[in-house]
């Protein structure tokens, strides 16, 4: 072993490790012409781009975070826009960048084919961001420990605040989850906001855990970590379509939704490939593949067929949620301090 | 001198190479390795800076002045005296005019409006740098390191001036700017006007700073949270590995590989998964809760969430940092010197409590600093476990890519984790002071290390052999979470979620790789392989400098390569955005911008073991080899590298494993093509596939286990000249 042997060998190493790397980026090397920022689960984007790529020859790029991060992401790079555009995900990010003026205005000539909760989306957004989904806001709970405490079904948001459900109700935090800040929103819409604040503070003395991320409950609950969880209802199908021991209801008081958007990147570098996926992400054909990856929204696309086991909307009672107040950056930071003010610092 | 007259040559010729004739911009959005930065050589956009200043670009041309001035010590002798300061006049102006360019005008004009009411609008445009200014970039700082060495700095050693040089300039380059960058926007409401007031108000929130968990039952602020957990994490890891260490060196402990393998386990886990162990074993519906409440009547509780689980997994993970730094460190130990305390009737335990423990501080110090530090940066766990238990790292997290988009809150919290760290650091330094550790000499030391003494022994076994049977047990629930349909729920056993991750299919053009997991699973073991090497070579270097040479300003340059370390991961990958997404780096969305940030955030480690192992190793050895008549470099490479072959291994492994399983600080630079593990394993936990996410986990534990024992084989033992128990025993059986 000569004493040359460390450096000699280190970067004998480097030296290969970055020359395979050079031939191996002559395949990875061919740039998509298209880049796709996605925000839903990973098998839809997935399902989306193959669909896509094989419906036009045009070439994906595919990049799939969560809505929050994607945002934080296209903010940072605006001065010179990676992506060209962003699909899916809770509808506040999205509102915020058209806010910032970080996205594109757009007429798709298919805007006629969608509900008009997608229409109103379009319009409040002054036609930054569509709606390409909706799901839901609503409880989840676990059967089994539901049965094993002997508690009644919880029907509506006031059973949640049943003293027997102390420490058993679990949602996440509305500072750091779109879904929490909906069920922020959707309580003050409903109750007014003097009495929905009341309410959220006697449910405070209920939840054993404000999460980080809003989906958490779900899977809380189905492991029945948290006997109650509050998220979207489509977070929790996933779980009893895997087989966990989970109801999912709607409230009876009428509950909110959220819009999942597609807003396409001011400054795109393809930005006619990026019209022709947004064009095409709105029909019918390209609404359904959600439901066959395992995700159960509800699409846009009147003529799309929501999936079986996709919460059925026409049975829920939707509130009239404001999506242009409520999803407004001002709006947002007022209730929010107010929330860690009055409720999250409250002794149990 | 004569040394620094040829080198100095080489660099000032590469200086004209990388001006005349490489490319200068980096096109081809940034694509490294593609053919497109080639474009239109050498008239288009991919050509040299001399051709494109000819051409329409005149800002490019500044420079010729500086490597012309280059050019004038060839008209002098050797030795002539103003050969130094030529050389530093050269590399300062050719540094200034590129620096100068690069950020005057970016890819859509003048990058600042003052700039186009000066010189008309417009304004010209450009693209990123690359290869040739880069190249360009280095000469002319290798060529004012020369001639400062010329000038008598560093003792005229061109080698050290040029390495503190070196390291100087990508610190500046790749922690301090960036950071700089996002720490701006500390001071800005969220439209980017300046606002002084705000981030006073911010600063002093009662949800950082309150005091409330003292007097009522409120909540204290998360500063407080975070402090707390942050030195309860370096106390523990620091003990744990102390007594791991100690174990692997000083005693006949049979098991002594299945515990070094144990210790190493918990650093190559991917995040998440010790804290979904943890929940699967003692959350409510967990398997030792529940047995707790069948046959002991203790009610499941959520105990687990908050402080209590954090602290738990954060033990379970750091342990092995602490374990690496301080095995080095007890190795070292001369046992001259406990030999010599036993001749003089000492006792075992005298010996080891006044002669052994003192000599392990520097080890000590840098182990506490580390946990302490990862604590505080640690995101993964407080997320999975933290239940209402708020850290800043988790806060920091949200306040960026929760609903409140609040970058400047997350600037704001960064500032108080900074000012926490370097508070631990000077603490460390003051603590240490100025005492010698030196226990590896030149001279031949043949001692038997002293054996731990009986109660030192039991205490060591005592602390961590429950802790490793824990480690066991979690990690066996890993291994089954892959192979079961769902962890906690159905334990039907099943191959899908390796199948739906890595199944291979034999095609018509041979394997195919048609798993969903197998692109980010390449991409990271490449980028990490490529990234340990540089981080190991930079931290090193970096630590033979601030051990070894004395230098103005080493306390801040230590500081700075602590600083990447110390700041939370998300402000990281905020601020490379922020920094290189624009020219004149203009890097996003590529490989190279996550092998930097792997190689800047990592370094530290490198940095402290380097720096531990040093303080041990005696100067008369480098002295020796100096007097010897060998140059810096030289000394470095055959005196104190064979030397440091622990501090190798530990930064190598490091370097590598930290890269193949880091969240926060990459899920914002991941891209299409580019993308990571973790964040797909992230997308996974999300998606709530826990089974996905364990396959996956522990197929990138298996492949970084067999890294470390590839790094292990390359690197090799250090060979200290030292008896084993058994070494004495065949002697004494012959």
């Amino acid at each position: 072993m000569t004493q040359f042997g460390i450096i000699g060998r280190l970067s004998l190493a480097a030296f290969g490790l970055a020359v395979s790397a050079l031939a191996g980026a002559g395949s990875a090397g061919a740039q998509g012409n298209l880049v796709v920022y996605c925000t839903v689960q990973e098998e839809w984007c997935r399902g989306m781009v193959d669909a896509f790529e094989k419906k036009t020859g045009i070439k994906v790029a595919m990049t799939r975070k969560s809505s929050g991060e994607l945002y934080a992401q296209i903010k940072a790079e605006a001065a010179n826009p990676r992506g060209d555009i962003w699909w899916g995900g809770t509808g506040d990010p999205h509102l915020q960048a058209a806010e910032e003026g970080l996205s594109e205005e757009y007429t798709s000539p298919i805007m006629n084919q969608l509900h008009d909760w997608s229409v109103r989306q379009w319009e409040q957004s002054k036609k930054r961001t569509v709606g390409i989904y909706a799901g839901a806001l609503g409880l989840g709970f676990n059967t089994k420990q539901l049965a094993a405490k002997g508690i009644a079904e919880p029907k509506c948001w006031a059973d949640l605040l049943n003293p027997k459900l102390k420490d058993e109700v679990q949602v996440a935090d509305p500072n750091s989850s779109g879904t929490s800040y909906t069920m922020l929103a959707t309580v003050v819409q409903i109750m007014g906001e003097d009495k929905g604040f009341d309410y959220l503070k006697s449910l405070h003395r209920n939840v054993n855990q404000y999460t980080k991320s809003g989906a958490a409950p779900a899977k809380a609950t189905s492991l029945g970590e948290t006997t109650v969880g509050i998220t979207f209802l489509h977070d929790m199908v996933t779980y009893i379509v895997d087989g966990a021991p989970i109801k999912a209801v709607a409230p009876c008081e009428g509950t909110g939704y959220e819009i999942g958007s597609m807003t396409l990147i001011k400054g795109a570098r393809n930005m006619e490939n990026a019209k022709k996926w947004y064009d095409w992400a709105l029909t019918a054909e390209a609404q359904v593949i959600g439901g066959q990856n395992k995700s159960y929204q509800v699409p846009s696309n009147k003529g799309a067929k929501a999936p079986p086991q996709a919460p059925d909307f026409t049975q829920i009672k939707m509130i009239n949620y404001d999506f242009a107040k409520y999803g407004s950056s001002a709006e947002r930071t007022r209730l929010l301090s107010k929330w860690d003010k009055d409720v999250k610092n409250l002794p149990k | 001198m004569q040394a620094v007259g040829r080198s100095a040559l080489l660099w000032l010729g590469l200086g004209w190479v990388a001006f005349a004739m490489l490319p200068w911009y980096l096109l081809d959005g940034g694509n490294l390795f593609g053919s497109g930065w080639f474009a239109g050589y050498p008239t288009g956009e991919g050509g040299p800076a001399l051709v494109l200043g000819l051409t329409g670009k005149p800002w490019l041309l500044p420079p010729l002045l500086a490597l012309l001035l280059g050019l004038v010590p060839l008209a002098f002798r050797r030795d002539d005296p103003r050969i130094g300061s030529l050389l530093v006049a050269c590399g300062v102006l050719g540094l200034l005019c590129i620096g100068l360019e690069g950020f005057a005008i970016d890819h859509r004009g003048w990058s600042a409006s003052w700039l186009g009411h000066l010189f008309g609008l417009p304004g010209p445009k450009q693209s990123g740098m690359g290869y040739g200014a880069f190249l360009l970039a280095l000469a002319f700082l290798m060529l004012l390191c020369h001639g400062l060495a010329a000038r008598g700095y560093c003792g005229g050693d061109a080698f050290t001036t040029s390495s503190i040089g070196l390291v100087l300039g990508l610190i500046i380059l790749f922690v301090f700017f960036p950071i700089l960058k996002v720490l701006a926007s500390a001071v800005q409401d969220n439209a980017g006007s300046f606002a002084p007031a705000l981030f006073i108000a911010k600063f002093f929130e009662k949800s950082i700073w309150g005091l409330d968990c003292v007097t009522s039952k409120l909540r204290c602020g998360v500063a407080w949270n975070t402090l707390f957990l942050a030195v309860l994490v370096g106390l523990g890891t620091t003990l744990l590995g102390l007594a791991f260490a100690l174990i692997a060196t000083r005693t006949g402990f049979r098991l002594k590989g299945t515990l070094r393998a144990l210790t190493v386990l918990p650093i190559i886990t991917p995040p998440f998964v010790i804290g979904l162990a943890m929940i699967l074993l003692f959350g409510r519906s967990g398997t030792v809760s529940v047995f707790m409440a069948d046959w002991f009547g203790i009610p499941a509780s959520r105990w687990i969430y908050g402080l209590p689980g954090v602290l738990i997994s954060q033990l379970l993970a750091f342990t092995p940092i602490a374990f690496l730094v301080l095995i080095g460190v007890v190795q070292g130990i001369s046992p001259s010197l406990e030999e010599a305390s036993q001749t003089l009737r000492a006792s075992r335990w005298t010996t080891f409590v006044t002669i052994s423990l003192p000599l392990m501080r520097p080890g000590l110090a840098n182990a506490f600093l580390l946990g302490f530090v990862e604590s505080m940066a640690d995101f993964g766990n407080p997320l999975v476990l933290g239940g209402n238990f708020e850290v800043l790292s988790t806060k920091i997290f949200f306040a960026v890519v929760g609903a409140s988009h609040d970058q400047g809150r997350a600037a704001v919290l960064a500032l108080v984790l900074l000012g926490f760290t370097l508070a631990a650091f000077y603490a460390q330094h003051r603590w240490l002071g100025n005492r010698s550790y030196t226990t590896v000499t030149g001279k031949g030391d043949s001692g038997l290390p002293l054996p731990l003494p009986g109660v030192a022994k039991w205490l060591c076994y005592g602390t961590a052999l429950p802790w490793a049977l824990f480690t066991i047990v979690i990690y066996l629930m890993i291994l089954v979470g892959g192979f079961v349909k769902t962890m906690g729920r159905d334990y039907t056993p099943t191959f899908q979620h390796y199948l739906t991750g890595f199944a291979v299919e034999w095609g018509e053009r041979g394997f195919r790789f048609r798993g969903s997991a197998w692109d980010s699973f390449w991409t990271t073991v490449e980028v990490s392989a490529i990234a340990a090497p540089i981080t190991t070579i930079i931290g090193l270097l970096t630590a033979y400098l601030l051990a070894r040479q004395r230098f103005a300003g080493r306390r801040s340059f230590e500081f700075g390569t602590m600083l990447s370390f110390a700041i939370p991961g998300t402000v990281v990958g905020i601020s490379y955005i922020l920094a290189f997404n624009v020219p004149p780096i203009e890097i996003t969305g590529t490989g190279l911008i996550l092998v930097i940030c792997f190689v800047f955030r990592n370094m530290p480690v490198g940095v402290r073991s380097g720096i531990a192992t040093l303080s041990q190793i005696d100067r008369s050895l480098d002295e020796a080899s100096l007097t010897l008549g060998a140059r810096t470099f030289t000394t470095v490479r055959r005196v104190v590298l064979p030397l440091l072959r622990p501090a190798i291994v530990a930064s190598l492994v490091y370097a590598f494993v930290r890269a193949m399983t880091a969240v926060s600080a990459i899920i914002l630079l991941v891209s299409a093509e580019y993308n990571m593990s973790t964040a797909y394993i992230v997308g996974r936990v999300e998606a709530g596939e826990f089974g996905l996410a364990i396959a996956y986990s522990t197929v990138m534990i298996v492949v970084m286990l067999v890294a470390i024992l590839l790094i292990q084989l390359l690197v090799g033992e250090r060979k200290l000249g030292r008896r084993t128990a058994s070494a004495v025993a065949v002697q004494a059986a012959g």
